[in-house]
């Protein structure tokens, strides 16, 4: 047949509101998550963990269980697949070499995996399941002067330390001083979708479906840690039940693999709720001590932040809290450091905006404190002190846009009525109170490949291995391909989450929509090109293929963020202690947004889970088992309907012409800066401040 | 969760036959608890006989005027109920209060009474636990305790119960009708759960293999102006921190009568009898209120982390009460 | 009850179907495991987030801490079950067109929850942000505050509580309309199907 037509430059779609394309499947429940696929001869693994926080396994008593009905087999330490150390996503991961010793590191560290034939039989093995061990002393009390802190090497993007100018001289010139220590508990991803994964080989290939952030790189691991040709190694993940840092890999999958090759029958390894607390990382708690000094009219001559988190003793991860003080407000004088201490403990990992989270919760609580001290108003005070060029780096920004997020949220939340006074607001038995809060986030894009087919039929068929784990992209990514396929919508085909599909970057970071339309883009460019010299497609269309390596290289260095302004109203009985938002605003400075709809949802999402910071997420870890007395939904808190009031996100215009697609991603950032304006509006409320997350009734009540 | 065999009982005297003689048989109701506990690994039952279906799931007005709430009435149809509503507000909005739409569609009322603790460490099987392992310890004393006793704990347990509905219940002076193997019995809800002491693991006065086949409601004209109140850590869908039932009776300023009870202090639903004869005859001011507090609130033995709980529930007995007051004043 | 499993039957979106269940089996694994209908999701097992909700002889119920064995009999319906062919129940349309979802595990429990909301609210039943329980005070509006409560059973990790009180508004408005249309007789768009 004859090449289609096609038009010159973009249909527009890109910017429109649109409903998700796997919406229709997800609301009359036809999306099937990785473990909802069936499979013939499929058999059940179930995870045994450890009792003990730190000890070696003495015995396994296996014979008890195999007898147990339906019981195929018991793995552990003495006859799993050995695995390949020194892998993982990002550098060695210790917490992927499961049953290949007899050390245990931290209570819920898995010790075995139970296969049945049902997943009753399989759970009821798996806890009739005796292990005994031979118990070391432990520690997992986490303390900003536990004698173990010390500066952890330099990984990328941010070194631990960063000096500039004369801190100590300077704060000791200002008229105004700051000086305060914040912290943050423990917390949870927990997606509502627990870790699954079956795995089954096919025709000579490990064929598995996993809930995962990103399925190239998860194929490439596996094939790494256990031997196996990259090119033998499929994984997908068509629908993703939230994930929020916690889907990289994760046992379950190596679980299901292990147990697949084992038995060479489908294995399906589902984690509990309670496992996901123990298995699947969390966010570190923070000890974070900021000191700023300024002039009397509030101009900064000092920062000083030091940031102490945690992790496990067998892998060294680093939370990144100081990332906003790099990049937020002009000083004379920046001192940056992140400090760690290793304990007994479940190893921590990626949350939602790692280390921008709960740094900014700390830096944006001290600068309302700084506001209180010099007597300005808190937005005053945040524009008086806006940097020409990023504070650490002394790069300049793609684009800021931060007044503009200010003023437009201010003018919406009715800011310039405030009253500064705390303290003073009642309606009924509730103190009432308004705070505001900067946001930021990274804005990075990276290497990604994209194919673009053109159909013998006149459509189009775009390949890439991006997950969509709730984030709309692959409704996002659609819009991008019509667009730069100048094509019209119900013509253009995307597929996702098939490694097969070629490198892609994970769905983390905020970095999925820039990093993959990008991709497609480029694809879609070249496609046009090919079309434009084609007479005839041939009955296998016409496929391009772009890898985004080069140009990614070839930017400049300059600082890419997202910024933007929280206002949060709260109410506090002080009777009861409770704390209620009432509202909540955010303006934010995102580039280009791709679809209105999703995006404001990835937004208000993200405050969401700021509120649910600021107020009831905790993790509570017993000192003298080293177990978390929480680890459930009922007992760790996330936010209900009922904690939730009207929020409202949107966006000024930003236009970052470093870069191509001009999409910052927006994922992350709702999160960035709502604690602290939750915080502030407390402070605003009752007249105390909340330097400790969350929030909690026995530290509002009046005694 | 280990086998069990599961069987319906058609009538309660066959319902407590099955269960005689076989400690390991436990009555199924909602199951909303003891699917939990069974999947938690604290309950392995080796028979469950389902109890649901039973004639007890209705609420008639008795000819003395009380309530007679039958143990399989779901709680939705008890908070739904006109009589409870109109007479017992405050056990309306207790029930309101508790779990979520879906788990009070569920949960009966004879299974509220019987939920079990919701200590972490109760939960949690690999911990000691003198409820769930007697003798083992009790790692809450020393451990974490923000949400525990206040009230009435010994050092073998600082366990609180977490009904809602029990709390109504104990200021509305419930009577819990029992079957045991020799035939019909009736506890008074002070009865009903015992102390402490240095036996948590033994919760309710409930004889072996008795099922509970309803509550009965005396009538209460105080308790018309009634009002339940949970504060809790998220605004809905968690357990309290503290709550507390109350009901007053005030004619020219004087308290006629009072019903007061608090939940999330005690290992049960807890009467505020002191507060109630401090309170009975004299001013209803919110120093009273207070003063009346103070005094029930003289035994409270807070620990580390939840001495809070000692001026929560003082500041919620003033507000509530002042609120109750104003209320009638109107 | 002489063994570990039992014969049952379940009415389950219109369809009778008979199982043998392990006694263990919950309600929600027999609906994910035994009858493929995955719609069902599973958050946490444990009736602490709402994902496994469906309606159980016409009420919302949290399928995971039902027994299978003890549902022998019984009627539920699923996510499955809940749109006309092609037509979307008004609640799921609603879902859709306001984004009231994000990853969308929690969503099907959402919806079913939703219409067993909208079901208790016609018939009158009070919330604990209910003003006034007492019947003379009469039904309460489904207002932003009762629908919030109403729907706390349903954790949704996302954030996308803003779209769905809003999709339920819209929805139970919609319902409504169809119950007043229809005479009031509860055979509005979500009125006869939960109990089919």
């Amino acid at each position: 047949m004859t090449a289609p037509s096609l038009a010159p430059g973009r249909t527009g779609v890109v910017g429109t509101a649109r409903t998700r394309l796997e919406g229709r499947a997800k609301v009359t429940g036809a999306a099937r998550y990785a473990g909802e696929v069936p499979f013939a001869e499929l058999a059940h693994g179930w995870v045994a963990t450890s009792s003990v926080a730190r000890g070696r396994i003495r015995s396994i008593d296996t014979e008890a269980v195999l007898a147990m009905p339906g019981v195929l087999a018991v793995l552990h330490h003495g006859n799993a697949p050995r695995l390949r150390p020194g892998v993982g996503l990002f550098g060695p991961d210790a917490t992927l070499q499961v049953l290949q010793d007899d050390r245990v590191p931290h209570v819920g560290w898995p010790v075995a995996l139970v296969v049945a034939e049902t997943p009753e039989q399989a759970r009821a093995a798996a806890e009739a399941l005796v292990v005994t061990y031979d118990e070391e002393p432990h520690d997992v009390a986490f303390s900003a002067d536990h004698p173990g802190v010390y500066t952890p090497e330099a990984r990328p993007p941010a070194p631990p330390d960063v000096e500039r100018g004369d801190v100590d001289a300077e704060l000791a010139g200002s008229a105004v001083v700051v000086d305060e220590e914040y912290t943050t508990p423990e917390e949870y991803q927990s997606p509502m979708e627990p870790h699954a994964a079956v795995a089954r080989w096919e025709n000579g290939r490990l064929e598995a479906i996993d809930s995962n952030q990103g399925s190239y790189a998860i194929a490439q691991y596996i094939a790494q840690l256990f031997f196996l040709d990259a090119a033998s190694v499929r994984v997908t993940s068509e629908h993703v039940g939230g994930a929020f840092g916690a889907k990289g890999v994760r046992p379950h999958l190596v679980f299901a693999v292990m147990a697949a090759t084992m038995l060479d029958r489908p294995v399906r390894v589902v984690l509990t709720r309670r496992q996901m607390f123990t298995m699947c990382g969390l966010r570190t708690p923070t000890a974070q001590r900021i000191r700023l000094g300024a002039d009397a009219d509030g101009r900064l001559r000092a920062v000083d932040h030091e940031s102490v988190s945690y992790s496990s003793a067998i892998q060294e991860f680093v939370e990144q809290s100081t990332r906003p003080t790099r990049v937020l407000y002009a000083t004379d004088a920046l001192r940056a450091r992140t400090r760690l201490v290793r304990l007994d403990v479940p190893t921590p990992t990626f949350m939602r905006a790692p280390g921008w989270a709960p740094g900014s919760y700390a830096l944006e609580s001290a600068m309302d404190e700084l506001a209180e001290r010099t007597g300005l108003d808190p937005i005053t005070l945040r524009l008086r002190n806006e940097p020409a060029v990023a504070p650490a780096s002394g790069l300049p920004f793609s684009s800021r846009n931060l007044a503009a997020c200010f003023e437009e949220g201010a003018r919406r939340f009715g800011w310039p009525d405030r009253d500064p006074r705390p303290g003073v607001r009642r309606d009924g038995r509730w103190l009432v109170g308004t705070g505001v809060a900067a946001s930021a986030h990274a804005a990075m894009t990276a290497p990604s490949t994209a194919t673009a087919t053109a159909e013998a039929d006149g459509t189009f068929t775009v390949r890439i291995a991006a997950a969509d784990i709730g984030t709309g992209a692959r409704t996002a990514l659609h819009q991008i391909a019509v667009d730069a396929l100048a094509a019209p919508p119900e013509a253009v085909r995307v597929r996702i989450a098939d490694s097969d599909f070629g490198p892609a970057q994970f769905a983390g970071g905020s970095m999925g929509t820039a990093s993959w339309g990008w991709a497609i883009t480029e694809a879609a460019a070249a496609l046009r090109e090919r079309l434009a010299l084609a007479d005839e497609i041939p009955a296998d269309g016409i496929t391009v293929r772009a890898d985004t390596s080069e140009l990614v290289r070839a930017r400049q260095p300059v600082e890419r963020h997202g910024f933007g302004a929280q206002f949060a109203e709260v109410a506090v009985d002080p009777a009861s202690g409770e704390v209620r938002v009432r509202r909540l605003l955010g303006v934010f400075a995102v580039g280009r947004v791709v679809n209105p709809l999703t995006a404001r949802s990835q937004l208000v999402g993200g405050m969401i889970m700021g509120l649910s910071m600021a107020l009831h997420e905790e993790g509570v870890r017993d000192t003298a088992s080293g177990s978390l007395v929480n680890g459930d939904l009922a007992g760790y808190h996330v936010a209900s309907n009922a904690d939730v009031p009207p929020i409202e996100a949107d966006w000024v215009d930003d236009p970052d012409t470093h870069n191509p697609t001009g999409i910052k991603g927006l994922g992350e950032i709702g999160i960035v800066g709502t604690a602290a304006a939750v915080a502030n509006a407390v402070w605003h409320a009752t007249g105390t401040r909340q330097r400790h997350l969350p929030i909690r009734l026995d530290r509002t009540l009046t005694r | 969760m280990r086998e069990f065999r599961y069987g319906r009982a058609t009538g309660v005297a066959e319902a407590v036959a099955l269960h005689a003689g076989n400690p390991e048989a436990r009555f199924l109701g909602g199951g909303t608890n003891l699917v939990d506990l069974m999947k938690s690994g604290v309950e392995s039952p080796e028979l469950l006989i389902d109890v649901r279906g039973l004639p007890l799931d209705r609420i008639e007005v008795a000819g003395d005027g009380s309530l007679r709430i039958g143990a399989t009435v779901t709680n939705s149809d008890l908070a739904a109920h006109p009589e409870v509503r109109r007479r017992y507000p405050a056990l309306a909005q207790a029930v309101l209060a508790g779990a979520s739409g879906q788990l009070r569609n569920m949960a009966t009322v004879g299974g509220n009474l019987l939920q079990r603790t919701r200590c972490g460490y109760f939960y949690d099987t690999i911990q000691p636990c003198n409820k769930r392992r007697p003798g083992s310890g009790c790692p809450a004393v020393t451990g974490e305790h923000r949400n525990h006793a206040i009230l009435g704990w010994s050092e073998h347990c600082v366990a609180t119960h977490p009904s809602d509905m029990g709390v109504a219940l104990a200021a509305f002076d419930a009577v819990v009708s029992v079957h045991t193997a020799d035939g019909p019995a009736q506890l008074p809800l002070p009865d009903f759960y015992l102390p402490v002491g240095d036996t948590p693991h033994r919760e309710t006065a409930l004889p072996p293999g008795a099922l509970i086949t309803g509550v009965t409601l005396p009538p209460a004209p105080v308790a018309a102006r009634s009002r339940y109140r949970k504060v809790r850590e998220r605004a809905s869908y968690a357990f309290a921190n503290a709550s507390i039932a109350a009901a007053l009776d005030i004619r020219d300023g004087v308290v006629r009568e009072v019903r007061l009870a608090f939940g999330a202090v005690a290992s049960r639903p807890w009467r505020a009898g002191t507060a109630e004869r401090t309170l009975t005859g004299g001013p209803a001011t919110a120093e009273a209120f207070a003063a009346a507090a103070d005094a029930e609130l003289a035994a409270a033995r807070p620990l580390t982390h939840n001495e809070y709980k000692v001026p929560l529930v003082r500041n919620l007995v003033v507000a509530m009460l002042t609120e109750l007051a104003e209320e009638a004043a109107r | 009850m002489e063994t570990n499993s039992s014969a049952i039957s379940l009415r389950v979106n219109g369809e009778t179907h008979a199982l043998t269940v392990d006694n263990r089996t919950t309600l929600l694994d027999a609906l994910r495991e035994h009858l493929d209908l995955t719609g069902t999701k599973k958050g946490c097992d444990h009736g602490q987030c709402g994902a496994c909700t469906v309606l159980l002889d016409g009420r919302r119920a949290t399928a995971c801490l039902q027994l299978a064995a003890a549902a022998d009999g019984r009627t539920v319906t699923t996510i499955e079950g809940m749109a006309d062919g092609d037509r979307l129940h008004p609640v799921q349309q609603a879902f859709l067109d306001f984004d009231g979802y994000q990853c969308g595990y929690c969503t099907p429990g959402q919806i079913c929850s939703a219409i067993g909301v909208i079901e208790e609210h016609a018939a009158g039943w009070p919330s604990a942000v209910t003003a006034d329980v007492r019947p003379e005070a009469g039904p309460p509006p489904l207002d932003a505050d009762e629908i919030r409560e109403r729907m706390s059973g349903n954790l949704c990790r996302c954030g996308a509580y803003v779209s769905i009180v809003r999709a339920v508004a819209e929805a139970a408005a919609q319902v409504a309309a169809g119950r007043e249309a229809a005479g009031g007789q509860g055979s509005g768009a979500g009125g006869t199907r939960v109990t089919a």
